[in-house]
């Protein structure tokens, strides 16, 4: 099962560097949701303990969300805004990819020296969470398109989310569940003002934002 | 919750009053502004206003001058606590923000009863206008840091609403942004120096910060001098003062000037009680305030001379007058430091005693101002003229003001001054070369100060009320009624009795001796011996002004009852023969200070413009004499400039890119996260 569970966390540092890489919005919400569906897995690969009620529900309302419903409402927006495909990274594909490994160098070099709980965290776990979390960031800082952008918030999301994963105990499905609901109007919202970015500046580029400054 | 004695609960009535009247004219400014809105406002709140002064005033005198009373609140917040007091410092202060309180704001019902709604919403007005008074009575009480903090920022932002009251003009709005910036310039520093405090006594009751001798005094002493010094106008933190009370309207022009000022120099002698024992202060400090109050003294009067705008003049009086109260105010530490209880006694007295005086006459010079550019629509001197003979109650009673502050005998002026330089007479005594110098500079200084005031306002009153007409705006006066004048009577017979019956005002000052913290017990009992003997020498000078003010009156009244008898009639004086004066021949508010600025020139910061005439036949020549202030152009302006230099250039970081932001947000984290590691 442990063995599962680090491969499950491998897969996501895995779609954390495509991310960086990729150039198309299509993409990063597809992989968006390959995240969403291995952040489900893990919440039924427990590494301490058995499997409870209370966690395939949490991993049946994390895949019903973050593995189809954003991307599938992310796609729709998408379409309906007509946009072009590719997310012109202001920073090209290699400086966000060397940013991306820094921050799991960084984030190797942080789990020796975070004073922790011993065996809280399951190994790689910690890394991987933080990687994700940077990744989820430079996607927000490096791409122009504001779609872009609410993935590159969704990783950063889903950073979070596996860093709870090893603090969870009896009754807190609850609280990830209410986070999530945030989550879920988070993304919502920022649909809609995607939308009305785009019916004002007749593009979702948030360069053109900077007219808005003072 | 603790509270003892009827004069508490009455004082407390009294703000309760304040806070229901500013909540039912919020109410009123909130509704669409129209004339029935209006006349609502400027009902309810000076209504409100002089009730709640009334029973303020009633409270402070109720349970006995000399009592002090506490109460405290819990209100809820996690630290501090609703504390107030009154005792005898407090009820000092008190008695010109309730008596002022309680005639600006029947003198501003007159004037604004007709006011136009699509320019000026009244209920806004009253409401700030409550506010403040709300303010500076919390802030006169307050017995812990934080309510007087939540007191002063109250008071400090109220007036930048009313003296922004006709905020269509550019020169109000920016005076009001600059009284703004130095207000909370000043706040900053008060900030700190509580901060210091409650970081040391581990408490914010006054009381407690009173038990623990902090280190660092005179670091905290010099917060609390610029800190308050900035409210009360000392130089060269003076610069709001000269912008802010010509813009606003008259009668908060009057209360601020008569009663927030005094606020500044409450703060510094409270502040006093948080430097430990008295004997153990250095003794440079009362070295310094006299320094600071005797330039400030000389710089405010000088520049007042220099100006034309009658407001701007009173404005700049007002700088010269907190100057002489803080020159009593380092008298007063000298003494303590030296132990010399004349010294002491006499020098805080002075600088209280002439504080009450102050307020009595500026408000009423201020009200009087207010009144003449209601009539004539301007207070530029240079346009005025002649207003005697058209409104003969309004002069006289700015010559009475102006006949004060000039320190004329008998009036309430010359007592407080003659009371401050007795102390520096006395002074002479103490031991060191050095030091009886120091004191006869600033002797000599008071009485510089006191004589350019006499020509100060010798100019104030001739170039306003006397003379011939310089413009129509003279001429064309809006009439005004007598009885309109009537709230101003209060401060002006605040004038006469202050100086009548100078000894009893005398004494109300001394119960605050006691409560003034480093007045302590050895000093105290000598003390009473110099008051008794100062109260023997006012009570002679009351004598003998109200006997030379009798046999005046008598000999106007026998000199019309002959004139009557006899059939004299009124006519123009005659001018030798001389039958074609103009009033371009009259002296100017400029040619009035040309002398003066031959002298005094540089120190006063005068530019003068001489257009001369050549030839045999007479071109059009002129005289003009500005003083622009200096401390302001020369210090704050380029400053500023500096400042807002280095603001655009920390642009470069908000460059409008959301993508940046974040990324900020990104290196804050990892370094914080470095750092928490590390």
């Amino acid at each position: 099962m442990s063995s599962l569970f680090q491969f499950v966390i491998l897969l996501l540092l895995i779609t954390d560097l495509i991310m960086l890489w990729s150039g198309r919005i299509l993409m990063l919400i597809r992989l968006s949701a390959v995240q969403g569906a291995l952040l489900a897995a893990l919440l039924l690969l427990p590494v301490n303990g058995a499997l409870d009620a209370e966690h395939v529900f949490l991993a049946a309302a994390v895949f019903a969300l973050k593995g189809v419903g954003f991307p599938v409402f992310l796609r729709h927006v998408c379409h309906k805004l007509g946009i072009e495909p590719m997310v012109r990274p202001r920073l090209g594909r290699m400086y966000p990819m060397v940013a991306g490994l820094a921050g799991l160098a960084f984030s190797l070099w942080l789990e020796g020296r975070i004073p922790a709980v011993v065996d809280l965290f399951p190994p790689l776990l910690f890394p991987v969470a933080l990687t994700t979390l940077f990744c989820g960031l430079i996607l927000v800082v490096g791409c122009a398109k504001a779609l872009a952008q609410v993935t590159g918030y969704l990783v950063v999301e889903n950073g979070i989310f596996i860093l709870g994963i090893p603090l969870m105990t009896e009754g807190s499905v609850w609280f990830e569940l209410s986070i999530l609901l945030d989550v879920f109007a988070a993304i919502f919202v920022m649909a809609i003002a995607i939308n009305h970015i785009n019916s004002a500046f007749d593009s979702i580029d948030v360069a053109r934002f900077r007219n808005l400054r003072d | 919750m603790f509270t003892h004695g009827e004069c508490m609960e009455t004082f407390l009535l009294a703000l309760l009053l304040m806070a229901v009247g500013a909540l039912l004219t919020g109410v009123v400014a909130l509704r669409p502004v129209s004339v029935a809105t209006n006349r609502t406002a400027n009902f309810i709140g000076p209504a409100s206003a002089a009730a709640a002064c009334l029973l303020g005033a009633y409270g402070l005198f109720s349970g006995g001058w000399s009592s002090a009373e506490s109460f405290i609140l819990p209100w809820g917040l996690p630290f501090g606590s609703f504390a107030l007091g009154l005792d005898p410092l407090s009820r000092l202060f008190l008695l010109p923000v309730f008596a002022l309180g309680f005639t600006c704001a029947l003198s501003g019902c007159i004037s604004l009863r007709h006011c136009d709604p699509s320019e000026h919403n009244l209920g806004a007005h009253w409401l700030f206008y409550l506010l403040l008074l709300l303010g500076m009575t919390c802030v006169m009480t307050a017995r812990d840091a934080l309510l007087f903090m939540l007191s002063w920022e109250i008071m400090s932002l109220s007036p930048f609403f009313l003296i922004d009251f006709n905020d269509r003009d550019r020169l109000v709005q920016d005076a009001s942004w600059v009284y703004l910036v130095a207000a909370h310039l000043g706040a900053v520093l008060l900030i700190a120096f509580f901060a210091l405090l409650w970081q040391q006594s581990g408490s914010t009751l006054f009381s407690a910060m009173a038990m623990k001798s902090p280190s660092h005094v005179t670091a905290l002493f010099l917060l609390a001098l610029l800190g308050f010094g900035a409210k009360a106008g000392l130089a060269p933190l003076h610069v709001w003062l000269p912008e802010a009370h010509p813009a606003a309207p008259s009668h908060v022009s009057a209360l601020l000037s008569g009663a927030m000022l005094n606020a500044g120099l409450y703060g510094l002698i409270r502040s006093f009680d948080f430097f430990g024992p008295a004997q153990l202060l250095p003794g440079w400090w009362g070295w310094l305030l006299m320094a600071v109050g005797m330039l400030t003294a000389l710089m405010g009067i000088l520049k007042a001379l220099a100006q034309s705008n009658l407001k701007r003049l009173l404005a700049y009086s007002s700088v010269e007058n907190m100057g002489l109260m803080v020159m009593g105010a380092g008298i007063g530490l000298v003494g303590i430091h030296t132990g010399s209880a004349w010294t002491a006694a006499l020098g805080f007295s002075g600088c209280l005693f002439h504080m009450l005086n102050h307020s009595a006459f500026k408000g009423l010079l201020f009200l009087c101002a207010g009144e003449v550019l209601h009539a004539t629509g301007t207070v530029n001197m240079t346009a005025l003229g002649g207003l005697q003979r058209r409104m003969p109650l309004l002069g006289a009673l700015f010559a009475l003001g102006a006949a004060s502050i000039a320190c004329l005998p008998p009036f309430n002026g010359f007592a407080g001054e003659f009371v401050l330089s007795l102390s520096m007479i006395r002074s002479l005594e103490l031991p060191g070369m050095e030091q009886k110098i120091a004191m006869l500079a600033c002797l000599t200084g008071l009485m510089l100060t006191s004589g350019v005031s006499a020509a100060v306002y010798a100019k104030a009153y001739g170039m306003t009320f006397l003379g011939q007409p310089r413009t129509s705006a003279a001429v064309d006066i809006h009439a005004l009624e007598n009885r309109l004048l009537l709230p101003l009577l209060v401060p002006a017979a605040a004038c006469v009795c202050g100086g009548l019956f100078a000894p009893w005002a005398f004494k109300m000052v001394q119960p605050t001796l006691e409560f003034i913290p480093v007045m302590h017990a050895g000093l105290m009992a000598p003390a009473g011996h110099v008051i008794a003997s100062t109260e023997r020498l006012l009570t002679h000078i009351s004598l003998f002004g109200g006997a030379a003010l009798l046999l005046v009156l008598i000999a106007v009244l026998a000199r019309r009852a002959l004139l009557a008898r006899s059939g004299v009639k009124r006519g123009p004086v005659w001018g030798c023969g001389y039958q074609y004066g103009t009033p371009r021949i009259q002296y100017t508010p400029a040619s009035f200070v040309e002398p003066a600025s031959r002298i005094f020139g540089h120190v006063m910061g005068t530019t003068v413009k001489v257009t001369k005439t050549d030839g045999l036949f007479p071109d059009p020549a002129s005289l003009d004499v500005d003083a622009p202030d200096v401390v302001r152009g020369k210090f704050y302006a380029p400053l500023f400039q500096l400042m807002e230099r280095a603001c655009n250039a920390l642009k470069i970081l908000q460059n409008g890119l959301v993508n940046m932001y974040i990324l900020y947000i990104l290196i804050t984290l990892v370094a914080l996260l470095i750092w928490g590691i590390a």
